[in-house]
């Protein structure tokens, strides 16, 4: 039973990770660029959130809908500044821009006076909540997690398989030269798919607030959904998901079961690992670089 | 405006390119050379910062600005160095003996990481080494009774071989003789073929293979020279702070290491020592400038982090060349007064070049 608790808690952690890791996928397919700034955008979508509810008194699923619309936003109106004039530059460049812009957020939130410093609990209907199911205890927290990603893949699913936007989408990252010949708004759409994700990364920081609070520093979390990335293949959004999963899961038994420290590092570990053994991921595609 | 008439090819690789350079060169050795006469006790450990930072740099260019491969995690390197160092130090080896130690243990792990990346690229090489950083990082934290854990590791003054070099001046003299070897090691091996073979590699991989390279053995090589001149910062490093713990080595530090190139310029060895300067004047730049700014801006804990994230991003997107890329425009600008054009330094944008495997 206790193993089962841990794999739950785990699967609702690595949920986490494989929502930014899915912004991450998002972004890279769309504009072969890695953004190393996912884990701010969840930081700052978290603020917003939590600056809507307790500074405006609004209901959370407001507030909810609110910080997504509003990161969404950001992430239209970032591309817009400073990815897309950058983008044909080497990919080195744009991964410093991407860390340059985590900084930035890091370091503006922190700036405000009497918000950033501190770490604040974001006040959610079901915080500390509890289901139970003969012996097993669930935090609804944790369950919100795992529900909230599953309509949220799937709808992902969805909108990519059926929509002319999501189709549009998988032919820019397909080819993005072939797919502006065939009057495919390429610019606009890697606009849109910043938008994506950052509103995917304020889902993210939502669902993470009632367990971690929300501080500048949550960030930090993203370069855990790097690995999650790597995992699942580097390019395969149903991948990200799923390593994301494996590192949780992962990092929630070698807390348990492995000596003090082993936690932390257990997602890098399996990063190595999985670069050594199959680099391109579980579900990536085994490609050669051909002249 | 000078003309360089190149007759043969020793002239084309020697070290100074013109009788120009070599002035200019000597004389900024001289005037570091009398430094500690001319700065106060407070400048010359900032420049005694920006020496160790520059051979650390130094490294971290030759890997990402020559061989054009990724770190994320050369603090680790920067940290074994550091280790080893204060390690062998405390057990009363002498310094120098130490230093050597501590950039081939980094060399040697330098070489470990650098296996994963004969199979990974681009940004998976980003996260290997990201990820290896955390890892030696959680090493250092947790292997106690070498490192002595979270609490930190005090390190006695450097000996060399009985003569104690215990006073800031002494040391500064110790940095600046392994900055000079250090650079004129980097120099002749880019203009040896070793240092060719990672130019060709950074440039194009396929076609660097088809011209005969070794394209595991150079990488390799890459990672283990810029880890060791690492381990060699970091041997400095820890001998400069007297005291090391594991946060020193953290994410962060790794970051500040690749700001430091990118800032200075990728691809030139000036720019190392630009972004040293770069990295260690900004933290005094922001503290005078906080006597300026009113207190609610100034006096914010996060003004450091919002700066450095501007700063890289402007640099980024206006100029990509860096510090070293400005100084090359200002200096051009000059040289052929009134015909400098816009566009001379334009680097052409490659939307066709794709990293992605097909």
């Amino acid at each position: 039973m206790q193993a089962l608790q841990i794999v739950i808690s785990g699967i609702a952690q690595g949920c986490i990770y494989g929502l930014i890791a899915l912004g991450v996928v998002l972004i890279y397919k769309a504009t072969e660029t890695v953004s190393f700034a996912q884990g701010e955008l969840m930081m700052l979508g978290a603020f917003i959130g939590l600056i809507v509810m307790s500074s405006l008194g609004f209901p959370f699923w407001l507030a909810f809908v609110g910080a997504v619309a509003a990161m969404g936003a950001f992430g239209i109106v970032l591309e817009r500044l400073v990815i897309r004039p950058i983008l044909g530059q080497p990919a080195f460049s744009i991964v410093m821009l991407t860390i340059g812009i985590g900084y930035v957020a890091r370091g503006a939130i922190t700036m405000v006076p009497g918000l950033g410093t501190e770490t604040h609990t974001l006040p959610v209907p079901y915080k500390d909540a509890i289901w139970k199911l003969g012996t097993l205890v669930l935090n609804v927290e944790q369950m919100v997690i795992i529900a909230a990603t599953l309509v949220l893949s799937s709808v992902l699913y969805v909108v990519f398989r059926y929509s002319k936007v999501g189709v549009a989408m998988q032919a820019a990252s397909q080819n993005q030269i072939a797919a502006y010949y065939m009057g495919i708004p390429v610019k606009r759409l890697n606009g849109l798919v910043w938008g994506l994700a950052a509103a995917v990364a304020a889902i993210a920081g939502l669902l993470l607030a009632p367990i971690t609070f929300v501080h500048a520093n949550m960030g930090f979390i993203g370069l855990k959904a790097m690995p999650a990335a790597v995992v699942g293949g580097f390019g395969s959004l149903p991948g990200a998901l799923v390593g994301g999963l494996v590192i949780g899961v992962v990092e929630a038994l070698a807390g348990f079961y492995l000596p003090e420290g082993f936690k932390d590092v257990a997602a890098y570990v399996v990063v190595l690992i999985m670069l050594v053994v199959r680099p391109s991921g579980l579900f990536g595609e085994k490609l050669r670089k051909k002249v | 405006m000078r003309f360089l008439f190149k007759t043969d090819y020793a002239q084309d690789i020697h070290l100074a390119k013109h009788g120009g350079q070599v002035f200019w060169y000597a004389l900024l050795l001289l005037a570091l050379l009398a430094a500690p006469w001319l700065f106060t006790e407070y400048w010359l450990a900032q420049l005694t910062f920006v020496l160790i930072y520059s051979v650390v740099g130094l490294g971290l260019m030759l890997l990402s600005g020559f061989t054009g491969l990724f770190s994320l995690g050369h603090a680790a390197f920067l940290g074994v160095g550091a280790y080893t160092q204060a390690v062998l130090t405390n057990a009363g080896v002498p310094a120098p003996l130490a230093l050597v130690a501590a950039g081939a243990l980094s060399a040697v792990v330098g070489t470990v990481v650098g296996l994963p990346a004969l199979r990974v690229k681009g940004i998976y090489l980003a996260i290997a080494t990201l990820a290896f950083g955390f890892i030696v990082e959680e090493v250092f934290a947790r292997w106690e009774s070498v490192t002595g854990g979270n609490a930190g590791i005090h390190i006695k003054a450097p000996d060399v071989f009985g003569f104690k070099l215990d006073t800031d001046t002494s040391f500064y003299f110790a940095c600046l003789v392994v900055t000079v070897l250090a650079t004129l090691a980097v120099m002749n091996l880019l203009r040896s073929p070793t240092g060719r073979a990672f130019v060709a590699i950074r440039d194009s991989e396929v076609s660097a293979q088809s011209m005969g390279i070794h394209l595991a053995r150079y990488k390799t090589l890459s990672f283990a020279i810029s880890a060791a001149l690492a381990g060699f910062g970091g041997a400095l490093y820890a001998h400069k702070l007297r005291f090391i713990s594991p946060d020193q080595f953290d994410i962060l530090q790794s970051v500040d290491l690749v700001l430091m190139i990118v800032i200075g310029g990728v691809g030139s060895i000036h720019g190392a020592f630009l972004g040293a300067i770069f990295l260690i004047t900004m933290p005094q730049l922001i503290g005078l400038a906080k006597d300026w700014l009113p207190a609610t801006i100034g006096q914010a804990p996060g003004l450091q982090g919002l700066v450095y994230g501007a700063v890289l991003i402007a640099f980024v997107l206006f100029e990509p060349m860096g510090l070293y890329g400005r100084w090359l425009k200002l200096r051009t600008y000059l040289q052929i007064f009134p015909f400098y054009r816009k566009g001379m330094f334009a680097r052409q944008k490659s939307y066709l070049k794709s990293d992605r495997l097909k």
